[in-house]
């Protein structure tokens, strides 16, 4: 469904962000990205669907290769769901509006028909009743799960989280990794970036951990929280696992 | 000291000086300011569009705009315009260009240089994520600036365009250096004729200074209840 082959990425001349990194995600996969800060995880997801250009390698989604400047980026982007760290809603729009914008402008739905998938994916995340609420007057937790719905609306082939959590309250934190959870449950394919290891343990098929930009340990989820075979992937699971 | 003033002329005037005067200065402020919003975020999104050529000519635009009197580019359109209306058509004698198409072409152009800087600001106000998003559900460029980053960026500057509107607002007076029959003018004709300059000019600032004042305390109202909302 992904696929990276050595995909390199640099800030300026002399900052390289991503060095060959090689990867794919299955169909029906979830993979979890993790990392230090610093080490390229959110530009490598960013770079799925161009959000972020790449200088070096390919990317290939659903048999469309991304880096291709003949690619119709709009439309394969439509195809993707992403949500970001800090939600992204629309603050001038309300929720329901929020779900209806790129349904409508993007895939040329009519608003009724918009709308009845937007109620229904917000129900699905039990919003249902801030439907006329704007974004400044939810939680955050609440907030990200309207991001979900709103990416959902698009009836996406895979979804991608970047750090879907790390901008929340804790107690906020899990009623948005259940809405993921259920998702996963669902057969969504997933690329998801986060420090969640409880959520990686739970549903994460393969676990990948960068570092430095590089790709250094790419290993099924059991083997990876089993033993890692390099020792910085150790160090950050030590640290990250300490408490 | 006033008992040698007439004020009746006042008065006797104000019909003319409103239904004539206001009804055009009020016309042109209202067009000139929707044009030059509508150019200067045309402009403002050349200079943020992030190809070289585009961003310079529209910078250089607005350079040129901010360094030259009003007055001068005024005049200067007023006399210039028929002549490139002709260049431009092809047509064998100057076009002719009426003075109120005239004073509103040259306010919109004018004032789409200062509107584009406000827009700027206004664009770049907004965080990098909403267009990030937008395009992430797969909307083109100009799908995300009509939907997502314009309205956003109107929203967060409109104090700030509205006064930049009272400010265009007087500055329409400055139309009568081609006698046009504006606020001023008209009131600077009814001085002349009846010989009575204190009076009108008097009557004249007091009304532009009501007018502005009530305008600026109202986009005051407007801002406190913009930034509650947020």
């Amino acid at each position: 469904m992904i696929e990276l082959r050595h995909v390199d990425k640099w800030y300026g001349p002399n900052f390289q962000v991503l060095k060959d990194c090689t990867t794919r995600v299955a169909k029906g996969e979830v993979v979890v990205v993790c990392g230090p800060s610093g080490s390229g995880k959110s530009t490598l997801i960013k770079c799925v669907n161009a959000l972020e250009p790449i200088q070096g390698g390919e990317i290939i989604l659903d048999g469309i290769k991304v880096n291709d400047p003949a690619t119709d980026l709009p439309k394969l982007r439509s195809r993707v769901g992403m949500v970001f760290q800090h939600f992204e809603l629309f603050p001038h729009l309300r929720i329901q509006e929020n779900l209806c914008l790129a349904q409508e402008k993007v895939l040329g739905r009519s608003h009724d028909e918009a709308q009845a998938k937007g109620m229904k994916l917000l129900d699905r995340v039990g919003l249902k009743e801030h439907a006329g609420k704007y974004p400044a007057e939810l939680s955050g937790g609440q907030q990200q799960r309207v991001a979900i719905a709103r990416a959902l609306a698009m009836d996406p082939i895979a979804m991608l989280f970047d750090e879907p959590t790390s901008a929340l309250d804790p107690e906020m934190i899990s009623e948005v990794l259940d809405v993921m959870v259920d998702l996963a449950g669902e057969g969504m394919t997933m690329m998801v970036v986060t420090h969640e290891m409880g959520f990686a343990s739970k549903v994460a098929h393969r676990v990948i951990f960068m570092d430095q930009g590089e790709i250094v340990e790419d290993a099924l989820k059991d083997d990876f929280f089993g033993k890692p075979r390099s020792d910085r992937a150790q160090k950050f699971l030590s640290k990250i696992l300490q408490h | 000291m006033f008992s040698s003033f007439d004020f009746d002329v006042i008065r006797r005037s104000l019909p003319y000086l409103f239904y004539e005067g206001m009804t055009f200065t009020l016309t042109l402020t209202a067009l000139s300011a929707f044009g030059g919003l509508v150019f200067g975020t045309l402009i403002a999104l050349m200079r943020l569009s992030g190809y070289r050529l585009l961003g310079r000519v529209a910078g250089l635009y607005v350079d040129f705009m901010r360094s030259l009197p009003l007055v001068l580019v005024i005049f200067w359109f007023y006399f210039l315009v028929p002549y490139i209306g002709q260049w431009l058509t092809g047509a064998s004698r100057p076009i002719k260009v009426g003075a109120f198409s005239s004073s509103l072409i040259t306010f919109i152009m004018f004032e789409a240089a200062y509107f584009s800087e406000i827009m700027r600001a206004g664009i770049q106000s907004i965080s990098r994520g909403q267009p990030a998003a937008a395009s992430a559900l797969g909307m083109t460029y100009s799908q995300t600036m009509r939907y997502v980053v314009l309205p956003q960026a109107f929203r967060n500057m409109l104090p700030v365009l509205l006064t930049q509107t009272i400010v265009l607002f007087q500055d329409t007076s400055l139309v009568y250096v081609l006698s046009i029959t504006d606020f001023l003018g008209a009131a600077s004709k009814v001085a002349q004729r009846d010989g009575r300059l204190v009076e009108m000019y008097l009557f004249a600032a007091v009304v532009y200074f009501t007018i502005s004042c009530i305008a600026s305390w109202s986009v005051r109202r407007l801002q406190a209840r913009i930034s509650i909302v947020r």
